[in-house]
């Protein structure tokens, strides 16, 4: 078996979903005769055709919740937002009706709604952000977000699979710059487990998505450059949060840094801070330390989007901090 | 089929002759007097609302449909439930969820927040929805209902099932965003939707020309490529006529209609406003001149003039007998039930987990986990 991207491996799911449920179907702008912005559902209207490949009009609400009209019925719709910017404007659809419906009315709501997410691609403030924190305040939703290719499957058929609404965001960074050999069979990812990316018990990183991957390489130096062992965490799943490994880490560690491509005021490292401070107070010698991108909307221009969004160089020197402390 | 050409002037209470019923809809008698039935039953309930409400009883506010009933009525009636047709209402729909089976003593028991009520004390009034019986519980959020009726359909459309579904919306939610992408992407896919726009002449306080320019709410069809019907809404048989050629349309692949209904709100958003926004009048005309059940039991008792086989008084008293002691069955039954047991609003969040873990400050779940099933008469997939 040859290695499959980050963007085959999404692909490679949705094609073995619609294979294996006909209730199945994909919604979406532009993503059946032109097989979406980016290509991720290529190929797919081909082989089912435009009835399980809706190509719709300019509207998200409308997507996400025809999406819920049809999950009610059996369905198991996968929404694209052809950005995931543009999943604000179904933010209404979403938080008030699809994320309540379980629990007002006992309806069940079983659909994803995926997209490309993230910077560090000269996307500007509308082609280039990280939505999560939007969501994470809103009981009745789960997200997820893959750093690997394999885990970019895995999670996208555990999330058609779930019986609730999974917000599966998926980074176009690493779209086409990250390859795997696909795990055989019916690769699922359980929801709501993290990973351990690499092992390491001097200093732990808590991370997600392509910063993962800057956590890693900063990992690398640090083992290298000072002799310190680093462990990442991979969460995979931030909602619902996986409590069990991140207090696991913090008492193998005791010194956290969180690292995140969104913005820091109200983002997900102040959650998690805030769990470790409640549950594993007495298992820290540091204080829990962020590297997040500034409080702004991400800019366009090479130097403005490299020095607001956090680089490896940023998570070594936080690194660096919390061994010292 | 032509729509109605007539713009109603409806604030000055004109009844064009055009959008009034010609016929009889083609209903048996079983079925005229089953109309008559439901709109009684609707109103006497809301009535017995009001005296709980005033005895504070009702945990919430209070919505009334009152002079609305024919449009609620008629509409749902042109569905056809042996079909497994579903509609979602509006807050002034609560006569189309009893023509598909609600229960007036669910509708007490949602009112007084029970424990035993369908949503089990978690949502308000008429906010529920049984999917066996074809009705999907709306949110406060006006205009949502469309898209997910869009979906509903369109999942009927894939399926390739014989089934129909409506939605309602009042004049103000065809001014929101969901309304126009809802109602937009069920026309691309020639979804079998009807979408009912219920036109009573007020959103809260904003009388419909601060609603929209158009000249009349009907015309918004044209620029949606869809049909369009006009009926008067306070003639129960214009009602369903106009919506089962709607529904028909639907159901044989003619896509979406946009049914106008043109109606009258007598009382207030809710029971706590005053109406001191409506001019002078206005509400009696209405009421003393086109009250539907008013003119729908004349109608009955004038089709029976000359032994024509039509109704008499005494039926139509013993229908409104048969409401009432349906109403106090209701009531009692609703006033013996339970409050909700507080740990049970930790459960039924997600499927899996079925409950979260309670703050540290409280107690913790009980029993609630092992009871969160839903009861079997509530449907969930494939139905």
């Amino acid at each position: 078996m040859s290695e499959v991207t980050y963007l085959e491996a999404i692909r490679e799911a949705l094609f073995e979903e619609m294979d294996r449920d006909e209730n199945v179907f994909c919604l979406g702008e532009d993503i059946g005769a032109y097989g979406g912005a980016f290509k991720v559902t290529e190929g797919l209207m081909a082989k089912y055709g435009e009835e399980r490949v809706i190509d719709t009009p300019i509207s998200e609400a409308a997507i996400i919740g025809a999406a819920a009209g049809a999950a009610h019925m059996g369905m198991r719709p996968v929404c694209e937002m052809q950005f995931i910017d543009f999943i604000s404007t179904g933010y209404d659809m979403l938080t008030n009706y699809v994320a309540t419906a379980r629990y007002r009315s006992m309806l069940p709501c079983p659909m994803v709604v995926r997209g490309p997410s993230g910077g560090y691609v000269r996307g500007g403030p509308f082609h280039s952000q990280n939505p999560e924190a939007a969501f994470l305040h809103t009981p009745g939703l789960k997200i997820v977000y893959p750093a690997t290719a394999s885990d970019a499957k895995g999670l996208l058929k555990s999330a058609i699979r779930d019986e609730d609404c999974v917000l599966y965001f998926e980074h176009k960074y690493l779209y086409r710059r990250i390859k795997e050999q696909m795990p055989d069979g019916d690769h699922l990812t359980p929801i709501g487990k993290a990973r351990i990316a690499r092992e390491g018990k001097d200093v732990s990183i808590i991370t997600y998505a392509a910063t993962v991957w800057k956590a890693l390489e900063a990992a690398e130096q640090l083992e290298k450059e000072d002799g310190l062992s680093v462990e990442v965490i991979d969460l995979r799943t931030i909602l619902p949060m996986d409590d069990e490994a991140i207090i696991a880490t913090v008492k193998k560690t005791n010194r956290v840094l969180i690292v995140h491509e969104d913005t820091r005021t109200g983002g997900v490292a102040g959650e998690i801070t805030a769990r470790i401070n409640e549950n594993a107070f007495e298992w820290l010698d540091a204080p829990v330390l962020r590297v997040t991108a500034a409080d702004v909307p991400l800019p366009y221009s090479p130097p403005l989007e490299d020095y607001v969004l956090p680089q490896t160089s940023d998570i070594v020197l936080g690194l660096r901090k919390l061994a010292a402390y | 089929m032509a729509r109605s050409s007539t713009a109603a002037s409806r604030l000055a209470n004109a009844r064009p002759d055009s959008l009034r019923s010609a016929g009889d809809g083609s209903l048996s008698r079983e079925q005229k007097l089953e109309l008559y039935y439901y709109m009684r039953l609707t109103r006497s309930l809301e009535e017995r609302l009001v005296n709980l409400y005033r005895q504070t009883k009702v945990v919430g506010g209070l919505f009334r449909s009152l002079g609305q009933e024919a449009d609620a009525e008629g509409s749902a009636y042109a569905l056809d439930r042996s079909k497994g047709d579903v509609l979602s209402p509006l807050i002034r729909n609560l006569g189309s969820m009893l023509v598909q089976g609600a229960k007036p003593n669910e509708i007490i028991k949602q009112y007084m927040a029970k424990g035993d009520s369908p949503t089990r004390g978690r949502e308000l009034n008429i906010h529920y929805g049984d999917l066996v019986r074809g009705f999907i519980g709306q949110i406060s959020h006006l205009g949502d209902m469309v898209p997910v009726m869009a979906g509903v359909t369109l999942s009927f459309k894939m399926r390739k099932q014989d089934r129909v579904g409506l939605v309602y919306v009042g004049d103000g939610a065809t001014s929101t965003g969901a309304f126009h992408e809802g109602i937009n992407f069920a026309a691309v896919q020639r979804c079998p939707l009807v979408v009912v726009v219920e036109n009573n002449g007020y959103a809260y306080s904003t009388p419909l020309k601060k609603q929209t320019a158009a000249k009349q709410l009907v015309d918004k069809a044209i620029g949606y490529g869809i049909a369009g019907e006009q009926a008067d809404g306070n003639d129960v048989i214009a009602t369903y006529e106009a919506t089962k050629r709607a529904v028909d349309r639907a159901r044989a692949g003619g896509g979406v209609t946009l049914v106008e209904l043109i109606t009258y709100r007598r009382k207030g958003h809710a029971e706590h406003d005053n109406q001191s926004y409506v001019p002078p009048g206005e509400i009696d005309r209405w009421a003393s001149e086109n009250d539907p059940i008013d003119r729908y039991a004349k109608r009955l008792l004038s089709e029976g003039e000359g032994g024509g086989g039509g109704f008499d008084q005494s039926q139509l008293a013993a229908t409104d007998k048969r409401v009432l002691e349906e109403i106090d069955r209701a009531t009692d039954e609703a006033e013996a039930s339970p409050m909700p047991d507080p740990t049970d609003a930790l459960v039924g969040i997600y499927a899996d987990p079925p409950a979260i873990a309670p703050l540290w400050f409280r107690q913790g779940i009980k029993s609630a986990v092992d009871v969160h099933e839903r009861p079997s008469s509530w449907g969930t997939h494939d139905v």
